[in-house]
């Protein structure tokens, strides 16, 4: 309210006839442009500058339009995948179902007792990205974190609709007009649409694809569906549409933490300031003798999505998204001199170069290591695991009201709540049996008949919950002690798997 | 102050006009995303005080109701409806089963022992305890000692009729109060105190035992057999066994023969419906003592 408002354009040293005429080298305009969240521009509590970023051609461009389109082509497609598991069980690839309590990714199922997997999943994640980053930098926030490909794509739409970096600066100046509005709604309307897509296909992971992706316009699916797509269309909207480079500079604290991860050899999107300064305009025909190649055009700050300037160092703000080397290779490239300005480059190559020394790569250091260690061990540990996955879980619980009963004969009976988890697709009969204790016979809640052992069926993925009883004899009862560690054996009757779990039986003595 | 509010060089905001010791209070407006906020909640507040119950009519003994006339009560009251419904078809098909075909229906049986145990913890617990595990004159239900009969009928029959209870087809049986009655004296009562200790193998008092035989078959064997091995036509309790209703020691038993026992169960058919007394009969049949 009433005050003045910088846009990330024409600085306010610059007056507008000069605008046109300023060049800094033969061919290569000087761009009109501040970076408004370098630290000397950004002031404390200042109202957010918008950024006009301009569209950059070149390598790392084509790369991040590759991550763009797979990254996305696979959080939209996924949920399509089927996968034949039998009719037991869903044939969704990947499906989180948290009414029937199972997790599916394609071969894998789990079950909410394994969901250690899900921990060791967040830990390979975790390393993978420390290792990620402290060989590379932040090419994660560069290239495939969601906030930067859902940015980068709405950024896209609004070149599409409104035009590049001066034409969007034109219409931001424009007084309101039909043609702004059009271009306003238009623009507006696309995010929106890309968010409720985005949001929609979130939901898609947690319900048969194709069942809720009809039924939710048909108002058949669940109300989390439609809650759940309404979040998400809200915070894709106002992430990647409205605070953009705020959310990495404000929000995220990985930007902090990777301070730590990174070291001088570090791979990160550099200026190579030894080149470059002394920085200034060149005329044509001037020497490149005794000064530096940037010729302060600018054109780095002004294709930056985080509105900074790289040659003031590696700072907080900065996502590596490597635009600004495709910008200054394109103008190193016109005006003849190597390119690589701003490049990929260790702290300790720059300083070797200082010294014209030869430069040293150092990619597998110590820590690298030890991450590549702890990624195999974690990665072995679930592999091994998956692989040697028992398809028969056992749980037993002792009951405790009452602990023991004497029986008139004077025989001593205890209750066990038994569960059998039988993770297979087929259902299996299991024989139960007690092991640890002379004489014991078993009978299930509600049964006449007591022997050593008996025969129940689980379901396919079922969990087949029963009450048995084991008696002792009361000849065997009297000399017991007070608690016999006993354990309970179930195994399929075709022998092919058997689980165990240990408990006790009480006999009441004191 | 003058007609022009006064505004402040530093921050640019108005002043509120006052002044203290050259300290002059500044009229900053609220934050913008404050007061949306705050103008955001009335107008909610106005939305729904005409769509929802809002304002108490308390002379009219009633409440403006609403466009939408809703009504928590009566919302709760279809909830219970449609939960009954829901649990309706398992409901009637417990109750046309026989109860001991109940056990060959996995699902039918697993939906008798959890309607069973809630009904068990609300109506059965509160004597026979958590579980069924019985408290000094309330019968434990876990074990194989019944008074009445332990098979799935006996148990329906008992719940739905109860012990000395309030129904025409109740369970009954009294036994004599020998003392208080003044039907056998004290030394007799003694002497078959000794007795019935010693029917369950336990050391009594051999010259007390001879006396009390022909006492016993004259008072008690004619509901406890002979032998004391009980007899369930009448609810009369086995004396020959380690378990004890209201306790084995010679002062229960005195006390028991002095002054007699009248245990009384409620009849429940009045009070449950026959497929809850049927899921009751099938939860306390599987406690472990079942028939």
């Amino acid at each position: 309210m009433g005050k003045t408002t910088i846009i990330g354009g024409p600085s306010a040293k610059s007056g507008g006839a000069a605008n046109a005429t300023r060049t800094a080298a033969e061919g290569v305009a000087k761009i009109d442009v501040v970076a408004v969240n370098a630290q000397e521009n950004r002031k404390l509590y200042q109202e957010r500058i918008p950024i006009y970023p301009k569209l950059a051609h070149g390598l790392f461009r084509k790369i991040k339009w590759a991550f763009l389109f797979v990254l996305l082509g696979i959080y939209y497609v996924i949920p399509f995948v089927r996968w034949d598991r039998g009719p037991s069980a869903p044939d969704q690839a990947v499906l989180a179902d948290f009414a029937g309590r199972r997790f599916y990714f394609f071969f894998i199922e789990l079950w909410p007792q394994e969901v250690y997997y899900i921990t060791g999943l967040l830990m390979l994640a975790s390393f993978g990205l420390f290792m990620a980053t402290a060989m590379f930098g932040r090419i994660w926030c560069g290239y495939a974190c969601p906030q930067t490909v859902w940015t980068d794509l709405f950024i896209a739409v609004e070149r599409m609709v409104e035009g590049d970096r001066n034409a969007r600066l034109r219409l931001a100046k424009q007084p309101f007009s039909a043609e702004k509005a059009i271009k306003k709604a238009i623009k507006h309307a696309a995010w929106i649409a890309i968010s409720f897509l985005t949001g929609g296909v979130f939901v898609l992971y947690f319900h048969d694809a194709p069942t809720v992706a009809l039924g939710f316009f048909t108002g058949q699916a669940p109300i989390s569906a439609y809650l759940f797509a309404a979040i998400l269309t809200f915070t894709t909207y106002t992430l990647a549409g409205t605070m953009r480079e705020q959310v990495c500079t404000y929000m995220c604290p990985w930007p902090r933490i990777q301070g730590a991860m990174t070291d001088e050899d570090t791979l990160e999107v550099a200026y190579r300031g030894y080149r470059g300064e002394p920085r200034g305009p060149h005329k044509k025909n001037d020497s490149w003798e005794g000064r530096g190649d940037c010729i302060d055009c600018l054109q780095c700050v002004a294709v930056c999505p985080m509105g900074i300037d790289i040659r003031d160092g590696d700072q907080l703000e900065c996502i590596n998204c490597a635009l600004c080397i495709d910008a200054c290779d394109a103008v190193m490239e016109k005006i003849g001199r190597p390119k690589g300005l701003i490049a990929y480059d260790t702290a300790r190559n720059q300083d070797l170069a200082r010294q014209h020394k030869k430069p040293v790569f150092k990619l597998f250091r110590p820590r690298v290591m030890l991450y590549v260690i702890l990624l195999a061990g974690i990665g072995g540990a679930m592999l091994y695991g998956l692989v040697n996955r028992s398809t028969l879980e056992l749980n037993t619980l002792r009951d405790r009201s009452p602990i023991f009963v004497q029986l008139s004969d004077g025989s001593i009976r205890n209750g066990y709540t038994v569960k059998i988890l039988n993770k297979a697709t087929i259902a299996r009969s299991f024989r139960i049996s007690v092991a640890g204790i002379e004489g014991a016979s078993l009978k299930a809640a509600g049964a006449q008949k007591q022997s050593e052992f008996m025969v129940v069926e689980a379901g396919a993925n079922k969990v087949r919950t029963l009450k048995i009883y084991v008696t002792i004899q009361a000849d065997t009862a009297k000399v017991l002690k007070a608690s016999v560690p006993i354990a309970i054996l179930v195994a399929e009757t075709n022998g092919n798997e058997d689980a165990v779990n240990n408990t006790v039986f009480l006999s009441g003595k004191k | 102050m003058s007609d022009h509010p006064e505004v402040d060089d530093h921050s640019g905001t108005e002043t509120t006009g006052h002044e203290w010791d050259g300290i002059k209070e500044l009229n900053t407006p609220l934050p913008r995303w404050w007061l949306t906020i705050w103008l955001g909640t009335i107008a909610i507040a106005l939305v729904y005080m005409v769509l929802m119950p809002s304002w108490p009519l308390p002379w009219a003994d009633t409440y403006v109701k609403g466009l939408r006339n809703y009504s928590e009560r009566e919302t709760f009251a279809a909830d219970m409806v449609k939960l009954a419904a829901s649990r309706g078809a398992d409901q009637e098909k417990l109750a046309n089963t026989a109860l001991d075909a109940v056990r060959n229906d996995e699902e039918l049986f697993n939906f008798a022992m959890a309607a069973g145990e809630s009904a068990f913890g609300d109506n059965c617990a509160t004597c026979h305890g958590a579980g069924g595990v019985g408290a000094p004159g309330y019968p434990a239900l876990v074990d194989d000692v019944w008074l009445w009969g332990g098979s799935l009928e006996d148990i329906k029959t008992t719940i739905t009729h109860g012990i000395r209870g309030a129904s025409d087809d109740t369970r009954f049986s009294q036994m004599p109060a020998f003392g208080t009655d003044g039907m056998l004296t004290v030394s007799e009562i003694n002497d078959l105190v000794e007795y019935v200790t010693s029917l369950s193998n336990r050391a009594a008092d051999g010259a007390a035992i001879d006396r009390a035989k022909v006492l016993f078959e004259d008072n008690c064997a004619v509901c406890h057999g002979e032998n004391g091995q009980g007899d369930r036509m009448q609810g009369a309790p086995i004396l020959s066994d380690t378990e004890w209703l209201y306790g084995g020691d010679r002062e229960a038993i005195r006390q028991t023969i002095t002054k007699a026992r009248f245990g009384v169960m409620p009849n429940w058919q009045d009070r449950l419906e026959p497929w809850t007394i049927d899921a009751l009969a099938v939860y306390v049949h599987s406690l472990g003592g079942g028939e």
